[in-house]
């Protein structure tokens, strides 16, 4: 659909939600944000940073949203002149990413978007369309998309459409199609009149099935001449139960052949179960998850990798850390081809008042998350060609992907005084998540935080974390100093500093500082930093993209209205 | 035909006839909130009563610290304003089992609500979080403010005030 098309359709929809009197107020609101990241690219070899020939990188967001009544139309304007270092390199020029028109009946019972939207089926295992704009991440789906809530606690979604791949000034889609359709149901609001609401169980059951069409051909392997399927199914069922202070939840996923680059163009099925189970009550709480995932990758195109066209969300097991050295370093990210994992976690707030909780309480937790790969047996022959492996087991499997142990005590110990402690022990496969290029095999690390923050004044504070990572892997210890200085509502002023000094290379002991002031009005927000970027690994959700080191300012902007 | 896209923006706009400074009022996305129920975030706002409504996410430090700070002063700022605090999590499908267990763990009395793939988000304007709003008994954001620092509850208690006078 070209833009004039799409301006028409908006167009007639507006007029149809304007004549149809739809809407209680015929006065429409325009809301909409803006974000800008402007970088400057200086040459310094010791750290290995890259200065593109432009010199410096600009990327640049605005939304719009025009709303009235259950009308609203939409569209993102983005810049990469030229992108900054990090994002896909092939995102270039100006143009629309993003536009949509929706119309939501106010009763809920009606939802339809034409255009761009993102979506998410149950867990997101079989289907999640979403925008992570900070990693480059957007597979938003570009078609039809309708939501009927025809009874009380029942909810089914239909869609047509093809994925975001690229952008050159304009939207650029991938060549297959999606097709789903879910179906959520809420048991206790559907059975409102038997006095479902009043139950102390509350069941959700959900069931989707996600098909992607994209042209055929053949592959050869060996003397094989194999067909590339054109139409893959996928699916998945789940249930999730929550009674008083305890939940549950369960889904399990399966795809049929489906021969792509993730798996080696192998005809084998897919599948995946994940599992959850939580307690909690006020002070505590504890959570369990288990999850095995086999030859789940899912995208629109057979031929891409990594971060092009996914039709479903694998997330990691491990927790999302935020202290720069265990966030950046060797953060985990889902094998895709297969992995059993498991993770548990426990919150405990030891109440104020007592002797070890002290005059405001002291809050702890601890989780620990394991994942390894599949339990499997090569096949030989044909059968290998064809099918790669079979599986022995739902367990573990011999190779050790990761192990990520952590423990944090945090306390506030007077009105001006607060600190909190982090341990962190890991065992790493660079192998299995390719985070580094200079060690390839397993790194154990102990990571050791500290962050205190003192109230100077009403309305100031100082905020600083001592960070070490000792290992005797990869690129050596690590220290990182941060100093952050706050007068609230208005004005930031950041310092950081990453020494690498205990690396095996004497040459490569490089302090890493970086310096940062900022002003916030509202909804404003502008920052300015100058100096060395370190390369590494920066992560959303489970999804990791890496970051070349570079020398220079950076400038950030963002605002909404 | 090739259309400007800047001009194509403007005609957006223009052809949208409407005020951008008009008053904004919540949009309806529907979430579920920590028993399971699903919540129309239209309907947030109370009647009389200011909201305020904070994006956070558990792997977020200074969206904890927020949160944290106002539950201290939370019952105070009750009794004060009759303000209710909803926080919303933008956390997805790795971390969204973390919600419960943290929340009741750290003893926030606020609704929490769960908006994994950020839908109601992006139809709020969020870029970053933390992210607040300040919404009045007649459902309009009348304030807003991006990030936390320590301190800034002042700010938010000063708005409270300001708000139901």
């Amino acid at each position: 659909m070209n833009r004039i098309q799409f301006f028409t359709i908006l167009g007639l929809v507006s007029a149809y939600s304007a004549s149809a009197q739809l809407t209680e107020s015929n006065e429409g609101t325009v809301t909409g944000n803006v974000q800008m990241l402007w970088q400057s690219y200086s040459e310094d070899p010791v750290i290995g940073a890259i200065v593109p020939p432009e010199k410096t990188g600009f990327n640049a967001y605005g939304n719009l949203i025009y709303t009235q009544g259950g009308f609203s139309a939409g569209m993102r304007y983005e810049s990469y002149l030229s992108a900054v270092l990090g994002f896909p390199g092939r995102f270039k020029g100006s143009g629309i990413g993003y536009r949509y028109a929706r119309y939501a009946d106010p009763t809920g019972k009606v939802d339809f978007t034409i255009g761009n939207f993102y979506e998410q089926f149950g867990s997101g295992i079989v289907l999640r369309s979403y925008e992570e704009r900070a990693l480059g991440i957007d597979n938003a789906l570009d078609g039809i998309r309708l939501i009927l809530r025809p009874t009380n606690g029942l909810e089914i979604k239909a869609l047509y459409g093809k994925q975001r791949l690229d952008f050159d000034s304009r939207l650029i889609n991938g060549p297959g199609t999606v097709r789903a359709v879910d179906g959520a149901l809420d048991v206790n609001a559907f059975l409102e009149s038997k006095g479902g609401l009043d139950w102390k169980t509350k069941i959700t059951l959900g069931a989707n099935f996600v098909s992607k069409f994209q042209s055929g051909g053949t592959i050869t392997k060996d003397t094989l001449i194999l067909t590339l399927p054109e139409n893959i199914g996928a699916w998945s069922y789940r249930l999730d139960a929550l009674r008083g202070g305890w939940s549950a939840g369960i889904e399990y996923a399966g795809k049929i052949n489906d021969p792509n680059a993730d798996n080696g163009y192998t005809y084998r099925d897919g599948q995946a179960i994940l599992l959850n189970l939580g307690y909690t009550q006020r002070g505590l709480g504890v959570s369990f998850s288990a999850k095995t995932v086999d030859n789940m990758s899912f995208r629109s195109d057979r031929d891409v990798l990594l971060f092009d066209l996914p039709i479903n969300y694998i997330p990691a097991i491990t927790q999302q850390h935020t202290y720069n050295l265990a966030a950046t370093l060797y953060p985990y990210a889902t094998v895709i081809s297969g992995e059993s994992s498991a993770s548990a976690e426990i919150f405990y707030s030891i109440p104020k008042g007592t002797k070890l909780g002290g005059k405001y309480g002291t809050k702890l937790s601890a989780n620990f998350a394991a994942a390894n790969d599949l339990d499997t047996t090569q096949l030989s022959g044909v059968d290998g060609l064809v099918y790669g492996y079979e599986r022995n087991s739902w367990g573990f499997g011999p190779t050790k992907f990761v192990r990520d142990f952590n423990v944090q005590i945090s306390r506030k110990e007077s009105k001006n005084f607060k600190w909190k402690y982090t341990f962190y022990n890991l065992e790493f496969n660079t192998l299995a998540t390719p985070v580094t290029t200079t060690f390839k095999g397993i790194v154990y690390a102990d990571i050791h935080v500290l962050e205190t923050q003192v109230k100077t004044r009403k309305r100031e504070s100082l905020r600083t974390e001592f960070q070490a990572l000792l290992t005797e892997q990869d690129k050596g210890d690590w220290a990182t100093v941060l100093a952050e200085y706050t007068w609230s509502p208005h004005w930031f002023a950041s310092i950081l500093d990453q020494y690498n000094f205990g690396n095996p290379d004497p040459a490569a002991r490089v302090h890493y500082l970086y310096g940062a002031v900022g002003r916030i009005d509202g909804p404003h927000r502008l920052s300015i930093g100058y100096g060395k970027r370190r390369e590494g690994i920066f992560c959303i959700g489970g999804v990791c993209r890496a970051v070349p080191a570079s020398n220079g300012f950076e400038i950030n902007f963002s605002s909404s209205f | 035909m090739k259309l400007n896209p800047l001009f194509t923006l403007l005609a957006l706009i223009f052809w949208a006839n409407a005020t951008p400074c008009a008053a904004q009022s919540l949009p309806a996305v529907q979430l579920k909130n920590l028993a399971g129920e699903t919540i129309s975030t239209g309907d947030l706002a109370v009647e009389g009563h200011p909201t305020l409504i904070c994006f956070w996410a558990t792997w977020c430090s200074p969206c904890k610290r927020e949160l944290n700070n106002y539950a201290e002063l939370y019952d105070d700022w009750k009794d004060e304003t009759g303000v209710n605090i909803v926080a919303v999590s933008i956390d997805d499908q790795r971390s969204i089992r973390r919600v419960a267990p943290y929340v009741n763990s750290v003893l926030w009395d606020y609704d929490v609500l769960l908006d994994p793939n950020k839908d109601f988000a992006r139809a709020m304007q969020v870029v970053n979080v933390p992210h607040t709003f300040l919404v009045s008994g007649e459902g309009e954001i009348v304030w807003q403010h991006n990030n936390y620092s320590d301190g800034d509850e002042e700010e938010v208690y000063e708005q409270l005030l300001n708000l139901i006078e």
